[in-house]
């Protein structure tokens, strides 16, 4: 950072020292705040998965590891007996299979966004960016709220449907599968479109060029040139789109009814009338290895392989 | 438990008008939007106290925030179970309200209950129940059996609003088929999640967001407490709160006093000055129930005090106030919950 000229051996080196400790002290509140609130929680969350549930709620120190067993084994509620029990297995899978498809999609329409917002003209790119982060100037409840009114039984989408005479009775979208999976897309879908975008702009479209003149077709184009060399945009937008579309909890209790759980309204169950912390905690951990494991394979499987074919 | 997020205005705002010299304070820390501004300017006025009021949406967040110690708070006001466990693990202060010179105003069958026996800690804050509330313009027949939670008629099902409460949902199937609260038998546990089981493709949504959910036409049947659909009420006259047959759930929240608490003598006063009918009936006014003071409907609107679902009519079941389950039926509920919504 320090741009020093050509001088004494020593001088330098005492320069260089300075401009470390300088760093370390404009590097240290934040490093301050990340220790204080977020890992000292973690490792409340770590202490109290291996402690023995209170009667209500809290924890009893006393060492433990049941919530890491009941997390896979329950006693059945007839026999009595330790039993395999898939209900938590199946939240966390229908999270997983939420959060994939919410990715999956992002990316489908994101792709082509970004791409359009990446070959306009330098001077219009900001306004396209701009429009993509117009959602964000309100909060998530009011716009998850807003999609509610709209495919609601007797909302926007029913009404128009209805007085055009194209369909006899209303459409249920709301509280289903569809509403949950429409709202998460909505919601992350900016995510995906600006890494996307940021890797795209970057783009140097001389190799498109290049590719062409070597007679590549346009799916060729894509794959070999387009695609390779936004990597870190699709990695990055999906990273942000899946991890958090995970742990999503507003969305499914509004727009699904609550009918089903996911990984989020579980946990918060524990916390609640469940009166058990310690299991929360681990399925809170759980999550959280899940991802990360996750998350090492994925990043060393894309950044593993070669990228420019 | 989000039956108390309840009518605007900001307390904090006409609070700010207070009288800036007084001869004490009093810290209270109570339910959001659960306490009638004009009560607490008419205490300051009469006592001359200076009050502060904050709020929690829970009774575990307050508990936490007690537990930790040392929260400056004088006044809590906790439901019935929570009670218990507060006086159980001494963190109330015992200020023997039964000593007080408006006690007598308490209604007799809130004197002598499971939480306080004999009302040696706390006095009533507000009461109210928890059963469900129909729309009788989309249904004609007798509302008033858990029936039409648990197996109903045809055009019903699929109409049908839960609240997203596990207690609520497993106390109501307790009393439809006709077994004890909390019980730890098994084979009646199994009677309650075969229940549930069959009865859950009727139901459409689980959410405590039950006002909106009728009035927007979303269901027909929503489980609800009596407040709510009195607000319902208001809103489509139709809508019309059951008292099961089978028996309904009360709660109730009452004004404690922490040990340790500063204002020690204030929050006596304020103890003994919520027990006045007129003062009762300043709670209930703003929060919409029924607060177990003698001589305090007179205070209300007629539209209040009649309303049905405040006053229950002749007949109906008496409120039954349950104590927290004993933590190994917690465990076997929370499966058959967490197994309902899998």
């Amino acid at each position: 950072m320090v741009d020093l000229p050509v001088q004494a051996g020593s001088l330098e080196a005492e320069a260089r020292k300075d401009a470390a400790r300088r760093n370390r002290l404009l590097s240290s509140p934040a490093i301050l705040i990340i220790a204080l609130f977020g890992i000292v929680p973690l490792l409340i969350i770590l202490v109290y998965s291996f402690l023995e549930a209170g009667p209500y709620g809290g924890v009893v120190w006393h060492f433990s590891t049941d919530a890491y067993v009941n997390f896979l084994f329950q006693q059945d509620i007839f026999s009595g007996a330790l039993t395999f029990a898939p209900a938590f297995l199946l939240i966390y899978l229908r999270s997983v299979l939420f959060a994939l498809a919410t990715t999956v999609v992002c990316l489908i329409l994101g792709f082509p966004t970004a791409y359009f917002m990446a070959t306009r003209p330098q001077h219009q790119r900001n306004w396209w960016v701009l429009l993509i982060t117009i959602p964000f100037w309100s909060n998530l409840l009011v716009r998850t709220l807003a999609v509610m009114f709209i495919i609601r039984d007797e909302g926007l989408i029913n009404d128009i449907l209805m007085r055009l005479h194209l369909i006899s009775r209303p459409i249920t979208m709301l509280y289903t599968n569809f509403a949950i999976e429409l709202g998460l897309l909505y919601a992350f879908l900016p995510f995906m479109v600006l890494p996307l975008y940021a890797s795209l702009e970057k783009l140097d479209f001389r190799l498109v060029e290049a590719a062409y003149d070597l007679y590549a077709t346009r799916w060729r184009v894509l794959w070999r040139v387009v695609i390779p060399a936004s990597l870190p945009g699709i990695v990055a937008g999906c990273l942000l789109v899946f991890i958090p579309a995970l742990g999503a909890y507003v969305t499914p209790l509004i727009l699904g009814g609550g009918k089903h759980m996911m990984i989020g309204n579980l946990i918060a169950q524990q916390f609640g009338s469940g009166r058990n912390w310690p299991l929360g905690s681990s399925q809170a951990l759980i999550l959280m290895a899940a991802v990360l494991i996750a998350l090492f394979a994925y990043v060393r499987n894309t950044t593993g392989k070669p990228t420019n074919g | 438990m989000k039956r108390r997020v309840i009518l605007g205005l900001s307390a904090a705002a006409l609070l700010a008008a207070a009288p800036a010299f007084a001869d004490g304070v009093l810290h209270i820390y109570n339910w959001g939007d659960y306490t009638n501004p004009k009560l607490i300017q008419k205490f300051e006025k009469q006592y001359n106290v200076k009050v502060t009021l904050d709020s929690y949406d829970s009774n575990e967040t307050m508990l936490s925030k007690v537990r930790a110690g040392d929260s400056g708070y004088d006044v809590v006001v906790p439901s019935d179970y929570t009670v218990k466990i507060m006086i159980q693990d001494g963190l109330l202060a015992k200020t023997e309200p039964d000593q007080m010179s408006n006690f007598k105003n308490v209604k007799p069958e809130f004197v002598n209950i499971y939480w306080d026996p004999g009302r040696h800690y706390t006095v009533p804050w507000q009461f109210g129940t928890t059963a469900f509330a129909v729309n009788t313009d989309k249904y004609k027949g007798d509302i008033n059996t858990y029936k039409i939670l648990f197996d109903p008629p045809p055009e019903l099902r699929g109409q049908i609003n839960m609240l997203d409460d596990m207690n609520s949902i497993m106390h109501a199937a307790e009393r439809y088929l006709g077994l004890p609260r909390c019980g730890a038998d098994r084979a009646n546990l199994k009677k309650v999640n075969d229940l549930l089981e069959k009865a859950k493709p009727y139901w459409k949504t689980f959410s405590y967001d039950t006002i909106t959910k009728m009035t927007s036409g979303d269901v027909i049947v929503t489980q609800t407490w009596n407040g709510a659909a009195f607000r319902m009420r208001k809103k489509i006259p139709a809508v019309k709160y059951a008292y099961p047959k089978e028996g309904i759930e009360g709660w109730m929240d009452n004004v404690a006093v922490l040990k340790g608490a500063k204002n020690m003598e204030n929050a006596k006063l304020f103890q003994n000055f919520l027990m006045e009918p007129e003062n009762a009936a300043l709670i209930s006014e703003f929060a919409g129930y029924a607060n177990g003071i003698k001589g305090s409907l007179k205070y209300l609107p007629p539209d209040f005090a009649d309303a049905p679902e405040i006053t229950p009519p002749a007949g109906s079941p008496t409120p039954e106030f349950v104590q927290p389950c004993p933590p190994d039926v917690v465990k076997i509920y929370n499966q058959i919950w967490t197994n309902l919504r899998k």
